[in-house]
């Protein structure tokens, strides 16, 4: 429980977990459900029951494919892919330091990189 | 000019009776407050308040006028508040020419269910013209006597 | 001299706690003119009343100032006593020191000086206040219900029923709205039409009530009481009084591929035609969109086959103008238009249908005589996925509506209800965030539906469907159960979220009516007022309104006649007395102030005057008509000589007030 971090991860993500109503629309879409031990709806009522530890202690946000259908389906801009992003940054940001600057990354890009990884860095660095 | 921290200006608030005069008493039934420096008048429409009303409070020595109506398209009236925006607007250029500063009259539409919004707006206009201090230019000393 | 007197009210501590109630009265008592200033815990009260009727009598007051809460809540109240006293009700002012004063100050010295200003400001004002006699208008005895449905049905034979006059207008051919297109409603699956076309037939055979069909109305001018509203009746290019509606001219007419929109496009219809079997006025209707006649002059063999000879090529839309004394808007709904909901393949799949296009499929009337098929391939759907809350309580731009629709979780549970019945070797599915049953025996409905008819009703939401090999793949969160669902089913059913109609905005315009952000009607207040609008003589009936159940429909309905009744019933209304005045020696006629009055309330009139040397000169002036004048005080502020006030709100008493809050 630790609502500061809940606070932090709903600034990364700029929505409001508290606006969920449980409709599930979200795992409903998600393609990489099976791959995920979270599921998008689980995620949103995580974080805002302030369970973020164990979220970053879990794999499926990195096994989320940020295919944002969840993100185009919510219907109460709620967004979780958002969320699961905000979770990683805050993950990297923990790791210590930014590793990584955004004019750095064209160097860096390489055509197997994951395209999550790209999107991620790319919304790190745009706040 | 010597700001006067003890100083609170006098506020003259005109509501139409429809939509504003309605936030104000909403306000009031959800205990929402705002300096009492703040004075309503109530008159059926804002169409109805003349521009000399807020000269007059000037003369008078009110330091801060707001108008209060509907919102443009919700007038009881259908098109009062366009009126008074429109008559407002002419007055302010009057009140710029008279060196007036601006932000001691003010238009605001505020409806029957905004009672939080009455306010905040009224907190926000005694806090503006506060800073501004007294209003000495249109005010006719011979009223104080 | 005037001899006013102060009565300032405790209202038990809600002034009394904040504001030092004696020093107000006793600051007061000392204002010019006072004579006298009391205060009492409850001016409200019987004894309160009493008290200022009694001062009225033994002081000969002719001026009193009441020191209370807000005269939006006890102006009449107050108004009423000093009438029975024997004094002109105007005589009265109001100073609001509850609402505005010690509801909203702490500090109780601040919120006593307030008042004692509020206060100064009442009593400067009530000097020049004048006598005002209020006038009356008459009302007409006939009422006009927009819209008909079964809201617009019930409010007109309500109102007829009372004995009087009633005008409905409906822009379909047919009175009946969507309830016509229903099949069975809940709780008790007893059959829409069963219950409305008689209700229907009642209309067209009550003599106080006239059918307006297929047509709109155009302008709405006047106020409560006397209102004028133009309807333009549409050319149906068939003639009203003489079509016996046997219907051969629709077996006829070469013209086969119209989509029948009664059936929602799910089959077609010729181009004339007659919306349903049981359609009043069962008169046919030409679409002009479709008729090879109309448009370029080549068929007319509905008019050979007509024995009644009926069909008229060369009518016209025609304007009526009539008069009301009030007006009903029962403008109803419509079901959201679903092809942006791309998730569930809404605009890919014939067999992905909204709930409104279901009910037509198990319709016996419908475009399947009551079997149900899927549209795409004609055949009985084994597996059926009901999606709830589509376009319901989504709070995202542009994805759907923010509100609940209320009756989607109820006809949903009818549906699944009644496939299982007809057809029960389906799987049926529902699919829902919450089940919402408030409502007489809703909840043991939707309970009978899971567990006398096996309805799969699983919590969660469809994220997507995609059409493949003739199935409809359906993906879906199953959030009780923690599992990810795949369903090959033969159809979806979309439970759409309901809307006004498009028709309302522009007539709430016209009828100065208020709407909310999501354009239903609102109401004169959401809990004490629900069926009238905040228009005096405009009344609100229906789904209009908000969201509502055929129940809580007929149930507004009736509340809405009942309201219309009451109105209509009088002979004339009292009218607001403080409306505006010109004084004819300083009115030029310039016309000013004609051009601004948003009433059409002020004439001229050629008037002759005094001239110098006993001659007459001839001069224009304003005339207010004080019937129609609402008392907005545009005008006043419009005439260039000052000659228009306002009584009640005169520009003396409007600067008194300021001087004594300035002072």
């Amino acid at each position: 429980m630790n609502r500061d971090l809940t606070q932090t991860v709903a600034r990364i993500a700029g929505v409001n977990p508290r606006a969920c109503m449980r409709c599930g629309k979200c795992t409903g879409a998600c393609p990489a459900y099976d791959e995920m031990e979270y599921h998008p709806h689980q995620f949103v009522s995580m974080v805002e029951t302030g369970r973020i530890d164990e979220l970053l202690r879990s794999k499926g946000i990195y096994t989320c494919l940020s295919c944002f259908a969840c993100i185009e389906r919510c219907p109460r801009q709620v967004e979780p892919a958002r969320l699961i992003e905000a979770v990683r940054v805050l993950a990297e940001r923990k790791q210590g330091a930014d590793h990584l600057r955004p004019q750095d990354i064209p160097a860096r890009l390489d055509p197997d990189m994951p395209q999550q990884a790209i999107t991620s860095a790319l919304r790190k660095y745009r706040r | 000019m010597q700001v006067n921290s003890e100083w609170k200006p006098t506020i003259v608030a005109f509501c139409c009776n429809w939509c504003s005069y309605a936030g104000a008493d909403l306000s009031g039934t959800n205990r929402l407050s705002y300096p009492a420096n703040v004075r309503i008048i109530r008159i059926p429409c804002s169409c109805r308040l003349n521009p000399m009303f807020i000269l007059r409070a000037f003369q008078r020595g009110a330091d801060g006028v707001i108008l209060c109506g509907c919102h443009p398209g919700d007038c009881r009236y259908t098109t009062g508040n366009y009126y008074a925006r429109r008559r407002m607007t002419l007055l302010f250029s009057m009140l710029d020419y008279l060196g007036i500063e601006r932000a001691r009259t003010r238009v605001e539409w505020v409806s029957a269910a905004e009672g939080a919004k009455f306010a905040a707006t009224m907190n926000d206009f005694v806090q503006t013209v506060t800073a501004l201090g007294e209003n000495r230019r249109l005010e006719d000393l011979r009223c104080k006597a | 001299m005037q001899r006013i007197g102060v009565f300032v009210c405790w209202c038990g501590t809600n002034i009394a706690a904040t504001v030092d109630v004696q020093a107000v009265s006793d600051a007061l008592a000392k204002e010019p003119g006072v004579v006298l200033s009391a205060n009492y815990q409850y001016m409200c009260s019987q004894t309160g009343q009493d008290l200022i009727e009694t001062a009225i009598r033994e002081h000969a007051l002719t001026g009193v100032v009441i020191c209370s809460c807000s005269p939006r809540m006890h102006e009449q109240t107050f108004r009423k006593t000093v009438a029975r006293a024997g004094l002109n009700p105007y005589l009265l002012e109001i100073a609001n020191i509850r609402e505005q004063c010690s509801w909203i100050h702490k500090d109780r010295a601040q919120a006593t000086e307030k008042a004692i200003i509020l206060g100064r400001a009442a009593i400067a004002k009530v000097q020049l206040n004048t006598p005002l006699q209020a006038g009356q208008s008459p009302v007409t005895k006939r009422a006009l219900v927009i819209g008909g449905g079964i809201a617009g049905i019930q409010t007109a034979l309500d109102i007829a029923e009372a004995g009087f006059a009633v005008d409905i207008v409906e822009k379909q051919p047919t009175i009946g709205g969507k309830m016509t297109q229903l099949d069975k409603t809940f709780p008790t699956l007893d059959c829409a039409a069963c219950i409305l076309t008689p209700k229907m037939v009642d209309c067209a055979q009550n003599e106080k009530i006239r059918i307006f069909s297929y047509s709109e109305v155009e302008a709405v001018s006047g106020f409560v009481g006397s209102f004028r509203v133009t309807i333009r009746k549409k050319a149906r290019y068939v003639r009203e009084d003489v079509c016996t509606g046997c219907g051969l001219c629709t077996e006829k007419c070469p013209q086969k591929k119209v989509p029948n929109a009664f059936n929602l496009g799910l089959d077609t219809r010729r181009a004339i035609y007659i919306p349903f079997a049981q359609a009043v006025p069962k008169v046919a209707v030409i679409d002009a969109d479709y008729c090879s006649m109309l448009k370029n002059g080549k068929c007319g063999v509905c008019a050979k086959v007509c024995a009644a000879g009926a069909i008229d090529y060369t009518q016209k839309d025609e304007l009526v103008e009539c008069e009301y004394g009030a007006i009903v808007a029962a403008t109803g709904y419509n079901p959201i238009d679903l092809s942006g909901y791309d998730e569930f393949a809404y605009s890919r799949s014939p067999d992905v249908v909204s709930s409104l296009e279901f009910e037509r499929l198990m319709n016996a009337a419908g475009p399947t005589g009551g079997t149900l098929l899927r549209p795409s391939d004609k055949t009985h759907p084994k597996t059926i996925v009901f999606v709830q809350c589509v376009g319901s309580r989504c709070s995202a731009e542009g994805k759907g509506k923010t509100y609940c629709s209320k009756i989607c979780c109820m006809y949903t549970a009818k549906h699944a209800m009644l496939c299982r019945e007809k057809y029960p070797d389906t799987d049926v599915y529902v699919f829902y965030i919450d089940v919402r049953t408030p409502g007489k025996n809703f909840d043991e409905f939707y309970r009978r539906a899971v567990e006398e008819y096996g309805v799969h009703y699983i919590k969660g939401m469809v994220g997507k469907v995609s059409p493949e090999g003739g199935k409809l793949k359906v993906q879906a969160s199953d959030l009780l159960d923690g599992r990810q669902l795949h369903i090959d089913a033969d159809m979806v059913v979309l439970a759409a979220a309901i809307e006004p109609d498009k028709s309302a905005r522009p007539l709430a315009t016209m009828l100065t009516a208020s709407m909310d952000t999501n354009d239903f009607f609102t109401e004169a207040h959401p809990k004490l007022r629900p069926v009238e609008s905040p228009t005096a003589g405009v009344f609100l009936s229906g789904c209009c309104q908000g969201p509502k159940d055929i129940p809580e429909t007929v149930a507004q309905a009736s509340a809405a006649a009942s309201k219309v009744i009451g109105l209509l019933s009088k002979d004339s209304i009292v009218c607001n007395p403080c409306v505006a005045q010109p004084d004819e020696l300083m009115c030029n006629g310039c016309s000013s102030c004609e051009k601004v009055c948003p009433y059409g309330a002020i004439t001229y009139l050629d008037k002759e005057f005094r001239g110098p040397n006993r001659t007459t000169l001839l001069r224009r002036v304003a005339q207010v008509n004080p019937a129609v004048c609402q008392g907005c005080g545009a005008c006043t502020v419009a005439c260039p000589s000052g000659a228009m006030d306002l009584k009640g709100f005169s520009n003396r008493q409007i600067m008194a007030e300021v001087d004594a809050i300035c002072r």
